[in-house]
């Protein structure tokens, strides 16, 4: 056969899957994340060909949304080509991504395509072409700060364009609150304390207070995660970590906040 | 072809041509000035190039003088060659004041060798310069034509009959050598060929003998055009010069599907594509588009084009239309037909080189990158970001070093490119820091570990820089920071000499 002609095949095989996917829109592909109460909340995982946010609130945070959004790429499409579209600030006031740090998480970093824009604007128009492109496994936009472009008519462009390729899109916001948009999940992380542990024990895998705030088919909810590196998921931090008496630094977050069910 | 122009003549000369006052151009030589050019209305009063000012204005008491801009010069003549570029793609520089354009093939184009040297000669005395042309089988032949006379046309073999009866002094030889030769009696060309070679190489140098074999259509001398010759080249005219964009995307439309055609006659695809714009009044811009796979399809060619078009900091001015447009690829490939099974895992690698084409077009080869391991154990130099179009087979395949089980992550996730230094309170010599000020916030240590030690690559030329110790902190927080200490205690740094103690931040963990 001509290489047209199988191009052309290849194409309709996905068309014809996506419009089969499309049948039942109300229920996305979805991606468990691998913690058991996360997961309840959110119906099975995170959904797929949809928009995410991840706030960080304060510029500190921003190592701890990183990882975050890191693992939730890893989770949603380990072997497919990622691209991470970054704003140049970015780089200078929170250091740029490391490769090296990403293969320590367990992710791989030959799929990776990275995209250095210098302004939301562009960072924008990259995304467009990107989720345009069902080659992609994901795509994280990195924007620093409050900006008015990312507004809900962005949003909606965003979630069209992940909707129609199935490509997710992990939008991560350093040092910025949430505003309204149409993502199907929202999330605030922040660093969360290792458990005290002997001194020559091995410490340092990744913890985060992770807050989903909203939820657009689910309940929202606040729990520690940790990333476990070798397995490549987010699983409830070990059992024995908090010990009975602990210092006021190291005394647990409290009793996952009310249950309530997003709009 | 050869054409001669003298520069210096722009639109304020010849208006004052009108005026019928000689201007001469004059240049410093040797602490005087002399002329370095001048126009008919002081050739007819008799002043010759090489004069002393001094002289000058004592002949001819009223004149016009400009001082000459080499520079200036040279700029003009590359922007001619520039706008000759139209007629063929061949053009060199013969400085300070020639062009050699290489019309092999094009002639029949313009209607001939005759209507081209006209066509030339009349669009560049239209634009304000004074142009003396000539068209012969060798460059040299036709430029000491030139010298001598304009709009003369030689054929092949007959380079010796045409050369013949000119002076010697239009073989452009140099002072010393044309003088010898007036003083030996050879007043033409021909006088000096009908002599011995063997006499004149010994008289006048093999240097000499060279440039007059040349001339007379015996040897050969190539010219170095300005460009390499591309692959393929479609342009189009305009008759009536355009200038909205509606209209140059449509020609470019059309041009990619033509230049798509041609290169498909031959199984190839385009890997570079230059698009040139030629305004009327002379200025000629060019754009230029990489990409990663060669390619085969138009609308691909004039989607980057677009993608180019719109990122231009400085945009496309028409100023009174373009008149002629052209598309050319200047590297091609050979498109390997793959065997492809039914997967769309070979789609998909297509679709990801195209994407990356595409945001290369807009943001540039620089901003779109792949991340390749490198053989170093200096944490800033363990990763070489390179462009994405050229590396992404190579980043795909490259070789990351695997991760320690059981352990956690021991590499930031972010890394500082520049580590920011901060003040630690830390047990000496080897102790972790129990306190630090980063950006102005004082972060109390809970949990440590450490030192991690690297030592700058001593075998490298200055190589003096210090030993790193790393040490993996965590705050109270719980944010997860890698910070380092410059220099070893015992070795490297002396506390006594008072010189202070460095620490660095170098990454953030997850």
């Amino acid at each position: 056969m001509t290489s047209a002609r199988l191009s052309t095949l290849a194409t309709l095989r996905d068309r014809i899957e996506r419009i089969g996917a499309q049948g039942d829109a109300l229920r996305p592909r979805r991606v468990s994340l691998g913690h058991a109460e996360a997961d309840a909340a959110l119906q099975g995982g995170l959904a797929v060909g949809a928009v995410h946010e991840v706030f960080a609130e304060a510029g500190r945070q921003s190592a701890a949304a990183t990882g975050f959004v890191a693992g939730l790429a890893g989770r949603i499409a380990p072997r497919r080509p990622l691209l991470w579209i970054r704003q140049d600030f970015c780089e200078r006031e929170a250091g740029a991504l490391s490769m090296s740090g990403l293969a320590e998480l367990g992710l791989d970093p030959r799929c990776l395509v990275t995209v250095c824009t210098a302004d939301v604007e562009a960072t924008l128009r990259a995304s467009a072409d990107a989720l345009a492109c069902d080659a992609l496994g994901a795509v994280v936009l990195e924007v620093w700060g409050e900006t008015q472009k990312l507004d809900l008519v962005a949003s909606r462009k965003l979630t069209l364009a992940a909707q129609a390729s199935g490509v997710t899109a992990l939008l991560l916001r350093i040092a910025a609150t949430p505003n309204p948009s149409t993502a199907e999940t929202r999330w605030i992380v922040r660093a969360a304390h290792s458990p005290p542990s002997a001194s020559w024990a091995a410490w340092g895998t990744p913890l985060f207070d992770a807050e989903l705030v909203r939820n657009r088919h689910g309940l929202s909810g606040r729990w520690i995660m940790e990333w476990k590196c070798d397995e490549r998921l987010f699983t409830e931090p070990a059992a024995d970590s908090q010990p009975l008496a602990a210092t006021s630094a190291h005394r647990p977050h409290q009793a996952r906040t009310k249950l309530r069910s997003a709009g | 072809m050869d054409a001669r122009v003298k520069p210096g003549h722009d639109e304020s000369l010849v208006r004052q041509d009108n005026t019928d006052l000689p201007s001469i151009v004059v240049i410093k030589e040797n602490n005087a000035l002399k002329i370095h050019s001048l126009d008919e209305a002081a050739a007819r009063y008799g002043l010759t190039i090489g004069l002393p000012l001094a002289n000058a204005r004592a002949i001819c008491p009223h004149l016009e003088v400009f001082d000459a801009d080499e520079a200036l010069d040279a700029k003009k003549l590359s922007d001619i060659a520039d706008w000759c570029d139209r007629f063929t793609p061949l053009v060199a520089l013969d400085p300070p004041q020639g062009l050699f354009l290489d019309i092999t093939g094009c002639a029949h184009l313009f209607g001939g060798e005759a209507a081209m040297l006209h066509l030339v000669s009349d669009l560049l005395t239209a634009q304000g310069f004074a142009v003396s042309a000539a068209i012969a089988a060798n460059p040299v032949c036709a430029r000491t034509l030139n010298r001598h006379v304009h709009g003369r046309i030689v054929g092949d073999g007959e380079e010796a009959d045409a050369v013949g009866p000119l002076p010697v002094a239009a073989l452009g030889a140099g002072e010393a050598v044309t003088a010898g030769l007036r003083r030996a009696g050879l007043k033409t060309i021909g006088d000096v060929a009908a002599r011995g070679r063997h006499e004149i190489t010994a008289r006048f140098g093999s240097a000499f003998t060279t440039l007059l074999a040349q001339a007379l259509g015996q040897g050969d001398y190539p010219i170095s055009p300005r460009k390499p010759l591309p692959d393929y080249i479609t342009e189009k005219r305009f008759a009536e010069p355009v200038s909205t964009e509606a209209a140059i995307m449509t020609a470019l439309s059309r041009l990619a599907a033509m230049l798509v055609t041609a290169l498909g006659r031959q199984g190839k695809g385009a890997r570079r594509l230059e698009a040139s714009f030629f305004r009327t009044d002379g200025a000629v811009r060019t754009l230029t588009v990489d990409t990663g796979q060669p390619v085969t399809k138009a609308e691909v060619i004039d989607r980057l084009l677009r993608e180019r078009l719109d990122a231009l900091a400085d945009p496309l001015d028409p100023g009174f239309g373009f008149d002629l447009i052209r598309l050319a690829a200047s590297r091609s490939e050979i498109v390997v037909q793959e065997q492809r099974d039914l997967d769309a895992h070979v789609h998909d690698n297509d679709e990801l080189a195209g994407l990356i084409d595409r945001l290369s077009a807009r943001l540039g080869t620089r901003r779109v990158l792949v991340h390749l391991p490198q053989d170093t154990h200096i944490p800033e130099r363990a990763v070489l970001p390179q462009p994405a179009q050229q590396h992404l087979a190579a980043a795909m395949t490259a070789p990351w070093p695997e991760r320690a089980e059981g352990e956690p992550p021991l590499r930031p996730l972010r890394l500082f490119e520049r580590p920011e230094e901060i003040q630690v309170i830390a047990q000496v010599p080897d102790g972790p820091p129990a306190r630090f000020v980063w950006r102005r916030a004082t972060h109390m240590v809970v949990h440590a570990e450490g030192p991690e030690r690297i030592a700058m690559e001593w075998w490298r030329a200055g190589g003096g820089a210090l030993t790193r110790d790393y040490f993996r902190v965590e705050d109270e927080a719980g944010l997860r920071f890698w910070v380092y200490r410059d220099g070893l205690y015992e070795r490297e740094i002396e506390q006594q000499d008072g010189k202070p103690v460095h620490w660095f931040m170098h990454g953030l963990f997850a």
